[in-house]
């Protein structure tokens, strides 16, 4: 009977004794911080993707509290979001252009030529060590889903041995860029709606040689466009990100290797849902 | 008695390893293995908690709990609060450290913070406080096994942390894939560990 009593108070001791050590330390070590950087972080995405340069959206809300960065600076975050976060802090918004990734190859499996066969670790630098992987050519994409295996958002998928992006998903966190052995990621603009789907410096004769899908340096395209919009590099027709040509460009200038095109999902392939991320 | 340490050192971080002998802490040997980062900040949270808590439960359990009480003159067998009072006593403990390292040190309350929460009521901090117990254990003796075990908890974990961000690039067979593989490379390694069975 007392022992059970002796017991309860025994605890009852303890507990209020501890809570009160608690409560006495935390006031001792109180760390001020400023309430608004946890409602900031709040209306980030929460991805912490570190897509802005920061180490992730907490690190991001106290700079932008801070006022060391624009509200802008995070490329996830709708324009909406942008716009209540900077006006919950009364300061600029700053303004980023939406930015979305874009695969330089067009090269899948039925389109190139295959090189030696690899059986290695899946994973293109892996890859690219070897033997310069599995496809004929050497500056084209490799598959081996190391971008797709980077990206925060799950925004590339390998379709018949080729990385795409799927644009409505994508962030523009440039995640997946520096991953890609064969530096074939790009970030540009979402407005652009047209690219060339070929990295290769190689003389167009060698390229067509493994590639149906190559740039052959024809510069069709080149002349059907507007001043400055497409230019040459080497065997390589670019598009000036900085005043892309719109999409009615793929007809007129019609690329004999269709190289030259937009974002297109190929047959038979579904796009994805949006997920949490 | 130098030696009995020595043998208290090896047999938790090798012997009777917490995770791979024990089967304690499986949750965070588990969940926070995927990759070698957070493997190390985990063990670092485990070496640190286990350690203090060793300390913190063999000092009241050789106060109040290892023989009756003794209280007016009337003698009560408290024996049976064992659990109740280290579980109590480890979840405030845990707190006070979050609550003190966030003010005194930064980089450290970055590297554990996350952790230190998650481990609060977790069975290998437990285990390691009744076991303690169990065994007779002084203060000393406790604080020392304690922290080996959290060092023997932590090389385990990294260990599998290696093991498994090496599988993410391997070819593991469909029905395989994910969490089987990984149950299956934990059951290989805990018997890589009974090759040290006969050490101490």
């Amino acid at each position: 009977m007392y022992t059970a009593l002796i017991a309860i108070l025994f605890l009852a001791f303890t507990g209020i004794l501890l809570g009160c050590v608690i409560g006495f330390v935390a006031k001792i070590f109180a760390v001020k911080s400023d309430p608004r950087i946890e409602e900031v972080a709040e209306m980030l995405p929460g991805a912490n993707c570190g897509g802005c340069g920061k180490a992730g959206c907490i690190d991001l809300a106290r700079a932008i509290v801070m006022g060391e960065i624009s509200p802008g600076a995070c490329p996830v975050s709708s324009s909406d979001t942008v716009a209540k976060i900077a006006s919950f802090l009364g300061v600029d918004a700053g303004s980023s252009e939406k930015k979305v990734a874009v695969i330089l190859c067009g090269g899948n499996k039925s389109s190139t030529e295959h090189g030696p066969i690899y059986n290695g670790i899946l994973d293109c630098v892996s890859a690219m060590i070897v033997a310069g992987g599995p496809k004929g050519c050497l500056h084209g994409c490799l598959g081996f889903a190391s971008c797709a295996r980077a990206c925060p958002f799950h925004a590339i998928e390998i379709i018949d041995g080729l990385a795409f992006v799927h644009n409505e998903l994508c962030v523009g966190c440039g995640k997946c860029v520096e991953t890609c052995p064969r530096h074939l990621i790009k970030l540009v603009p979402a407005t652009a709606e047209v690219h060339v789907y070929c990295n290769s410096p190689e003389k167009g004769n060698e390229k067509k040689k493994f590639c149906s899908v190559s740039c052959i340096a024809c510069r069709k395209c080149m002349k059907s466009v507007g001043e400055g919009q497409i230019s040459m590099e080497g065997f390589l027709a670019r598009i000036n990100y900085s005043n892309p040509p719109d999409g009615g460009i793929v007809e007129k200038a019609a690329c004999p290797t269709g190289c030259l095109r937009k974002n297109i999902l190929p047959a038979g392939k579904k796009l994805k849902e949006k997920d949490a991320a | 008695m130098s030696k009995d340490y020595l043998v208290i050192t090896i047999g938790a971080i090798l012997v009777n390893n917490f995770v791979l002998s024990k089967i304690l802490g499986i949750c965070p040997f588990l969940g926070t293995s995927k990759r070698l980062d957070t493997a190390i900040g985990m063990g670092g949270a485990l070496i640190f908690v286990m350690a203090m808590a060793s300390f913190v439960t063999a000092v009241l359990f050789n106060l109040f709990l290892v023989k009756p009480l003794m209280i007016a003159g009337q003698v009560y067998d408290l024996a049976f609060l064992q659990l109740l009072l280290f579980i109590l006593v480890i979840a405030a403990l845990v707190q006070i450290l979050e609550i003190m390292l966030q003010k005194l040190s930064q980089p450290l309350y970055r590297a554990l913070g996350i952790y230190l929460p998650l481990i609060t009521t977790n069975c290998a901090v437990l285990g390691v406080a009744t076991l303690n117990a169990k065994q007779g254990y002084g203060i000393l003796q406790s604080t020392i096994y304690g922290t080996c075990s959290g060092i023997g908890f932590a090389f385990a974990l990294i260990l599998f942390a290696s093991l498994r961000e090496r599988l993410e690039l391997a070819k593991v067979p469909k029905p395989f894939q994910g969490m089987a593989i990984a149950l299956i490379t934990a059951g290989i390694l805990a018997m890589a560990f009974i090759g040290f069975s006969g050490l101490c």
